[in-house]
């Protein structure tokens, strides 16, 4: 494996103090590959989704070190993680998140207005990532006039309009049916190989995963296992 | 980066019309309320000085018997004569003018119309002190004033009363049951401290005292005070030589007094001042309250919008922006409330300062601070709000429900 672009080395996660104190994390250690596509499995309560909060610089390590790029993000304070995720990394989630009575062209405006871009290139560069997701025509339309599978969508091409490294999709599919959720799934893959974006994946349906190259399966605060997926 | 926040804040309020526009009402009525009070005071207190001027600039009102509210038992005072007129006249330095006024009301008729009105006895110099002017028709001639003949000058609201709309110049109207001719109007002076001035009939002073007092005695020397000269030192002098024609002894009370135009002036704007300070501080508490609401809302707003700011975080805003976002977004609020308030103030100034018969004054000053005030109050009550937003996690905030 070439210069991981993430390397986790020995990270835990101690939620609270004390007699109450609850470990989520073990000691994680995982290295991920500049255009990847790495699926996240495990059930719930395994570390998942505190590995998630890690890996996208919203949270960090009580111990260990994590490494993105190079840096030490555990060493990071909170408004240095800020811009780290404003430069090299894009968040989908489950529940899409998009601002509601805004319209998908500003939803997707919204990390270039925090870059500080005019609004000639805010335009054309949202509009561009509409584009990419098949949504142009829909530009002027709020998240309530929008179907799931549109929404996701729409919250994608915000992931993406920055241009960044990583992509981190929490349960991206899991508010859609099966068959929009091929179409995220078709989308994410197009944008890991086209556009060499690293692509992390929280999901727990397995026809999800199988479109990883990677998967990686947690069980009780530890990584239990690695294994290839169908797209490798 | 304040370009940024400040579009931000611009859509978050255009997203929320109606809550933005509730959140700012109070504001906006605060501003309103002051900026109102404040204006038709400032105009009611100009309107105080323009009527006490009308009564005529520094002029000296000498009456007999101790003033307002003194005096109580014992013989009433003697009137004054004519020789103190002309001792006035002649011995006292830096007067412009002196007019004697002799005062009687009665009922004027003309073709039927009654009207219950004050006469006047004064001669031509009173138009001099009082700085009257003719509207119409002329003053009084001097073998008018000497032989005491029957014409009159009449203020504005027996004309309206008496004549409703006919020339009056020229006619001849009974007075008392006694007959004169009009022979001017007075220019209108409006309501003064002291009752309608225009409710008057002028006529020659010896016309009065022959047909209406009986005596030649004159209750009241208005004293014009020359502008090069002070009027609290002629006012002394006068008060000297009273006391000297009127033979009063060392230590004993005067028994006459002398009205100051100038200082009733002073005191009634100093009371109208102390009014509107009062008025628009009862006021500015309801710009106090307009501003807790702002703050209520915008903690509201936090809470309701927690997971924007999640997202927000997530996308990598940094603290200072979020906290930016709200602050600015309470400000533009506040502003907005501000503007829309002035323009509110401005109307309701214009509507209301003719109902109160007061002049509308544009203070520029006023609606400036009452504008620096709201948006003040927009950082201060949104920064509280704002700082709880921006020290938000953004896992948390995400998972917000």
């Amino acid at each position: 494996m070439i210069d991981p672009i993430i390397s986790m080395r020995g990270v835990t996660k101690v939620y609270g103090e004390g007699p109450t104190a609850f470990q989520a994390l073990k000691g994680i250690d995982l290295d991920i590959a500049q255009g990847d596509f790495v699926a996240v499995m495990g059930p719930s309560g395994s570390g998942k989704s505190t590995t998630m909060n890690i890996l996208g610089c919203l949270d960090v390590p009580s111990g260990g070190e994590f490494l993105f790029k190079g840096r030490h993000v555990e060493t990071l304070d909170r408004d240095q993680r800020a811009l780290l995720r404003r430069r090299y990394l894009g968040f989908v989630f489950q529940g899409f998140n998009l601002l509601s009575r805004t319209t998908a062209l500003e939803n997707v405006e919204l990390p270039l207005l925090y870059r500080g871009e005019d609004k000639k290139t805010r335009y054309d560069l949202g509009m561009a990532a509409l584009d990419k997701v098949g949504l142009k025509d829909w530009w002027d339309h709020t998240p309530a006039e929008l179907s799931g599978g549109q929404q996701q969508r729409v919250a994608i091409a915000r992931a993406i309009v920055t241009s960044p490294d990583v992509l981190l999709a929490d349960e991206p599919t899991g508010n859609l049916d099966s068959e929009r959720s091929v179409e995220i799934m078709q989308l994410l893959t197009d944008l890991n190989r086209n556009s060499g974006i690293t692509v992390l994946m929280v999901t727990h349906e397995p026809d999800m995963a199988a479109f990883a190259r990677t998967i990686v399966h947690f069980k009780d605060g530890l990584v239990e296992r690695i294994e290839e997926g169908m797209a490798a | 980066m304040l370009g940024t926040t400040v579009i931000l804040a611009f859509r978050a309020i255009n997203r929320h019309k109606l809550r933005s526009f509730l959140t700012t009402l109070g504001i906006i009525i605060g501003v309103a309320a002051v900026v109102t009070m404040v204006t038709l005071g400032n105009g009611a207190t100009a309107a105080v000085r323009e009527q006490i001027s009308s009564l005529g600039a520094n002029v000296l009102q000498l009456r007999p018997g101790q003033g307002f509210g003194r005096g109580g038992g014992g013989p009433r005072p003697p009137d004054f004569k004519e020789r103190d007129l002309t001792a006035i006249e002649n011995q006292l330095t830096g007067v412009r003018a002196v007019a004697p006024v002799v005062q009687s009301s009665g009922t004027a008729i003309y073709e039927g119309n009654n009207w219950s009105t004050t006469v006047y006895g004064t001669t031509s110099t009173y138009s001099e002190v009082q700085q009257w002017k003719i509207a119409d028709g002329r003053l009084f001639l001097p073998d008018e004033e000497a032989a005491g003949k029957p014409v009159c000058i009449i203020g504005n609201t027996v004309r309206t009363n008496l004549f409703q709309g006919a020339e009056p110049v020229g006619k001849r109207m009974r007075i008392k049951g006694v007959s004169c001719q009009v022979v001017g109007v007075l220019a209108t002076r409006g309501q003064g401290g002291f009752g309608d001035q225009d409710d008057v009939v002028v006529m020659p002073i010896k016309f009065v005292q022959r047909r209406f007092t009986g005596d030649r005695d004159i209750s009241q020397i208005m004293v014009a005070v020359d502008d090069a000269y002070d009027t609290s030192t002629v006012q002394t002098s006068l008060e000297e030589l009273m006391r000297e024609r009127r033979k009063i002894k060392a230590g004993d009370q005067d028994n006459f007094n002398i009205f100051d135009t100038k200082q009733i002036s002073d005191t009634l704007t100093g009371t109208t001042t102390i009014l509107t300070q009062i008025v628009g501080a009862v006021a500015a508490i309801s710009l106090l309250v307009g501003g807790i609401g702002i703050m209520n809302i915008m903690l509201v707003s936090v809470t309701e919008r927690t997971r924007e700011i999640g997202i927000r975080l997530a996308i990598g805003a940094v603290a200072r922006e979020v906290l930016m976002q709200f602050l600015v977004e309470a400000i533009v609020l506040s502003c907005l409330g501000g503007v829309i308030g002035l323009a509110l103030a401005l109307a309701a100034s214009l509507a209301i300062a003719p109902l109160m018969q007061v002049p509308f004054l544009f203070d520029i000053k006023v609606n400036l601070i009452a504008f620096l005030f709201s948006a003040a109050i927009g950082v201060v009550f949104g920064y509280f709000p704002a700082r709880r937003a921006a020290a938000l996690n953004p896992i948390d905030a995400l998972r917000h429900e």
